[in-house]
């Protein structure tokens, strides 16, 4: 038996699921409880790459906030164990955002490194899941209603038009027909976290419901576990009859309370997990400590969906950026901030005109930066400020000129009692900086398909020697 | 009689993103007392979090007592999409802050 493991398969079909990183890239897999995990029978090795949290940017701009030497590092770590072990590995979301230019991102990294290690060819298949803005602009133009998530408004022509790229959110589908074409990798576009992980589980005939689950508690690895230590590696076993959850880290435990309370991590509502087909009901789910480090559950039930309704992200591009930062110790300054800012405001609008496009936002660190106005505490704000101006603009050279004004005449601001007149801020660069071009979520709405796989086409590939 | 305050009694307080539009709040408790008592005290009401972070209850979009996690989570309605500018806590995992010293009466 292998050391990790507490128990030996719990049943005569069971399917073992690999977790090495919560999100693969963002933060390297740490090879201790991963090497333990590869050595407790995996029948897969599957792991996230995306996320909506890392902002509207990397979509927009079509890029990764991933670095690419992570990228390569994590896709190593797990080939080079999968081809090893000869069992699946599945990645989905790749590369952040999951958009086609990221999915084939990774798809040239794993030919890299297959071919750095001569591994025996196998087969790689992967998908895409961008949806244009045309097909999308078509389908509303024939009736088809693009609805709101979260309390908001079906998607107008409008916004539509101000968004710059589109990823449709693909369900177990893409990844259930890559398995039946043979793939012994799979890299996926924008996917439900919890489908990369059911997949193969679903194709294998085990319950919906259980595989689903499995896969919501695994998506993020030893986040399922406890004392707290991200990236570790988690394994999940599902039977017929329940799921269990293990912790691969020597230090860690998954307990009723992690699992439990990881269930409801990063969701609005902990009954409910919703994919593209359906969603799991978890409100009668049991949970039960099975052995010192693995939690086993039972009872959620699969809702199959009345309509196939698949979820879309947008992201559009608002302008260009720069961003400068400067400090406040007068306390007759700090008292009278929003003055202060209102000048710096006005001088940037008697410079620049209004209606030219640019904008001017003002964070104050020390009084209510990260809540605004849910702070309560705003009315008493520290005896040192510091406030990150940033200017966004059509052009960088507005967005340069708008910062620059909006950070300077801070310095400037004419407060009728101040005593300092050497100047109303302390400067930590007396310049402005290039910051990366402001996006924001222009879609988070679904939109009804008729088919499954209608938005994810899928290829199959050879790499390796 | 002075309470203790909510970090002191709870395992864990934490915010974070749920999707682009939310932020969801958790409280977790290491024991069903604990789970119990700050449940009927009422300072993590519904009302009380619409006090607290001075917000209209229609911002609160799903308030739920979690037992199998002993958990309190309410999810409250950004004004605007996380990463927007001017937003400064894209991960949504710093709004939690202002939960840490309520105070829970004893009894």
């Amino acid at each position: 038996m292998p050391v990790s493991i507490q128990h030996r398969r719990s049943a005569e079909s069971s399917l073992r699921l690999l977790c090495p990183n919560g999100h693969l890239g963002f933060a390297p897999i740490k090879p201790g409880s991963f090497a333990i995990g590869c050595a407790a029978e995996p029948d897969a090795i599957c792991a996230d790459s995306g996320s909506c949290d890392v902002g509207p940017g990397p979509l927009g701009a079509d890029n990764s906030s991933s670095p690419r030497q992570w990228q390569m590092q994590d896709l190593e770590t797990m080939l080079l164990a999968a081809r090893r072990l000869a069992v699946p590995m599945i990645i989905g979301s790749a590369g952040d955002t999951g958009s086609n230019s990221r999915v084939d991102l990774f798809v040239a990294m794993i030919r890299e490194i297959a071919a750095k290690h001569r591994l025996p060819e196998f087969r790689l298949g992967y998908f895409h899941s961008e949806i244009t803005k045309e097909d999308l602009r078509r389908r509303m133009l024939a009736g088809d209603t693009v609805e709101g998530l979260d309390g908001r408004a079906p998607l107008d022509l409008v916004t539509l038009e101000a968004t710059d790229r589109i990823v449709a959110v693909a369900g177990v589908h893409p990844y259930i027909e890559l398995l039946d074409k043979g793939a012994d990798v799979i890299i996926g576009g924008r996917s439900s976290d919890c489908a990369i992980f059911a997949a193969p589980a679903i194709r294998r005939g085990f319950p919906p419901a259980l595989a689903y689950f499995a896969g919501k508690l695994l998506e993020c690895a030893s986040f399922c576990a406890e004392p707290y230590a991200a990236k570790e590696s988690v394994l999940g076993e599902i039977t017929m009859d329940d799921v269990k959850v293990t912790a691969m880290l020597p230090e860690q435990r998954c307990t009723i309370a992690s699992v439990a309370g990881h269930a409801m991590y990063e969701r609005a509502n902990p009954f409910h997990e919703h994919f593209l087909g359906g969603h799991i009901e978890m409100r009668d789910c049991r949970y039960e400590q099975y052995d010192e480090r693995t939690v086993r559950i039972t009872g959620p039930r699969y809702v199959p969906a009345g309509e196939l309704r698949v979820k879309l992200e947008g992201a559009g591009k608002i302008g260009e950026r720069y961003v400068g930062i400067v400090g406040v110790r007068d306390p007759y300054t700090i008292a009278h901030l929003e003055e202060v800012i209102a000048w710096a405001r006005g001088q940037a609008e008697e410079q620049l005109g209004s209606g030219s496009g640019w904008e001017l936002h003002y964070t104050v660190y020390g009084r209510d930066a990260i809540l605004g106005a849910m702070e309560p505490q705003r009315h008493k704000p520290a005896h040192e400020l510091g406030i990150v101006v940033q200017a966004i603009a059509p052009t960088r050279e507005l967005a340069e000129e708008a910062c620059m004004i909006g950070t300077r005449q801070l310095f400037y601001a004419r407060l009728p009692e101040v005593k300092g007149t050497a100047g109303g801020i302390a400067f930590l660069l007396d310049e402005v900086m290039p910051a990366s071009p402001a996006y924001r979520w222009t879609i988070n709405h679904t939109l009804r398909i008729d088919d499954p796989l209608e938005l994810f086409p899928t290829f199959v590939t050879e790499a390796g020697v | 009689m002075p309470g203790r305050s909510l970090s002191e009694i709870a395992k864990t307080i934490r915010s974070k993103n749920a999707g682009v539009d939310h932020i969801t709040f958790d409280v977790i408790f290491a024991d069903r007392a604990a789970y119990e008592r700050v449940r009927e005290s009422g300072v993590l009401s519904r009302a009380a979090v619409c006090r607290l972070f001075g917000i209209d209850d229609d911002r609160i979009t799903d308030y739920v007592e979690f037992d199998p996690a002993l958990a309190i989570k309410f999810t409250i309605r950004r004004t605007r999409p996380s990463g927007s500018p001017g937003d400064a806590d894209i991960f949504g995992s710093q709004h939690h802050g202002p939960l840490l010293g309520i105070e829970v009466p004893d009894e």
